[in-house]
């Protein structure tokens, strides 16, 4: 039975394989193993979102799944959709609505944004705030997050309200 | 923290998933979606010597409407449940509830097999499949059965399942006519566990209450249906009276464990309060 397994992951577009430990979870191994630090490590037990990635098109908790288990999937981080483009316009609008302030939250916050905006591009405020209600700011700056991810809502619906 | 060691194994048949069982016994823990078992592992909660991850099987996910009969694989997520129109049409109580659990991130892994077989007694599935009286198909090396959700729950993470046996579905029997569902449930925050649930369903069939079914969840150690409750509603024509007297009847269902923030007599307040909400919403 065996404790260290090959495992092939696409990350952000990149096919890579390594000998993985079944212990290991999946931000870990992005962070320790990769060098990608972009995705946080907060809690550890799924409740603050500060590790969400994207793994086959949905996003899901780095800190609740084993690197392993991502064997033959496509893995997107932070770095991965902030180096394509397609967050900027999100990046932009969390500068400009001062919409984070330590920072921490921030990239599991971008990624739980954009999974919103992909998909359900009528959200409104209310949804706008289910939708990042698995995402916590200890910071408290939800009220600028909110005004961020609508303002691109909005600019991705072409302008209207 | 982090995880401890263990050994990881992903089978492709059912068959190989219980020669690991028997080989490895309480050694071996299933695998499914994780979003129970990973952060027991990185608490160290649970300290298994190998996982096996049944996420491979062919067969297991996805929701079949067959007759009045739903079928629902034990590795469907919640994400698809709570996609579904399927489940939206011939499961409303289901629909509501799945809205509850947890955040998308961990409804898009998340299973239905794997919060019933976790059994947790604030768990949104199990009050439900009470509520509804569904059957869990079990297969072992020996065949399958099938066990009542209202004989499947025995306690605090506790179940009808014994060693070597694999939940691999659960059905249902699909809204009837007349019927309304109401999920309702208490939390500090969105997403977290309930602090207490109520999963209610009745027929309304003449302006009378029928049929009246309430689960609760979070109110004991395993999902409670409120017999007494239920009775005192039983036939009547929905009215503040009659919404009392179903409250009053709760204390004889429910003496509700207490949390570090919740008395028991708290517990037993906020219940009846759903209680309320949930008979309004049905024959209100």
């Amino acid at each position: 039975m065996d404790h260290i397994l090959q495992t092939s992951i696409i990350l952000n577009g990149v096919s890579v394989t390594r000998a993985i430990p079944a212990r290991q979870h999946l931000v870990d191994f992005l962070r320790e193993e990769m060098g990608l630090t972009g995705s946080h490590v907060g809690c550890e037990h799924g409740v603050c979102g500060a590790c969400t990635i994207r793994v086959d098109g949905k996003i899901v908790r780095g800190c609740l799944m084993l690197a392993v288990q991502a064997n033959g999937c496509k893995v997107d981080t932070i770095e991965g959709l902030s180096d394509s483009g397609e967050l900027a316009d999100l990046q932009r609008a969390f500068h400009e609505h001062n919409a984070l302030q330590c920072g921490f939250c921030t990239p599991g916050m971008l990624m739980a944004a954009q999974d919103l905006v992909g998909t359900r591009p009528q959200a409104t405020r209310d949804e706008i705030r289910d939708h990042l209600s698995g995402n916590y700011c200890r910071c408290t700056g939800y009220h600028a997050i909110v005004d961020a991810v609508e303002e691109v809502l909005i600019s991705r619906r072409g302008g209207k309200k | 923290m982090k995880a401890p060691s263990f050994a990881y194994s992903k089978p492709a048949t059912l068959a190989e998933v219980f020669d690991l069982l028997a080989h490895h016994g309480d050694g071996a823990k299933l695998l499914a979606g994780g979003q129970s078992l990973i952060p027991s592992l990185n608490m160290r909660l649970s300290s298994p010597s190998v996982l096996v991850d049944i996420t491979g099987l062919p067969g297991l996910s996805g929701i079949v409407v067959d007759g009045d009969t739903v079928r629902i694989g034990a590795l469907t997520t919640h994400a698809e449940i709570e996609r579904s129109p399927e489940i939206a049409r011939h499961l409303p109580l289901l629909a509501q509830a799945v809205k509850q659990i947890a955040h998308v991130a961990i409804r898009n892994v998340g299973t239905f097999g794997g919060s019933v077989a976790f059994a947790d007694p604030a768990a949104e599935y199990p009050a439900v499949c009470v509520a509804l009286d569904a059957t869990f198909v079990l297969a072992s090396q020996k065949g399958e059965r099938r066990v009542p959700a209202r004989q499947f729950f025995k306690g605090i993470y506790e179940t009808e399942l014994s060693r070597g046996e694999v939940l691999v579905a659960g059905e249902f029997k699909g809204i009837g006519v007349g019927y309304r569902s109401a999920f309702l449930e208490l939390a500090r925050r969105v997403g977290d566990y309930a602090i207490v649930g109520v999963a209610a369903h009745a027929q309304i069939a003449g302006g009378k209450l029928a049929d009246v079914r309430l689960a609760f969840l979070g109110a004991g150690d395993r999902p409670i249906l409120a017999g007494n409750a239920a009775a005192a509603v039983e036939g009547k024509v929905y009215g503040p009276a009659v919404v009392k007297a179903a409250q009053d009847a709760l204390a004889k269902d429910l003496a509700p464990p207490a949390d570090l923030y919740h008395s028991s007599a708290t517990k037993l307040h906020l219940a009846r309060v759903l209680t309320g909400r949930a008979l309004t919403a049905l024959g209100g």
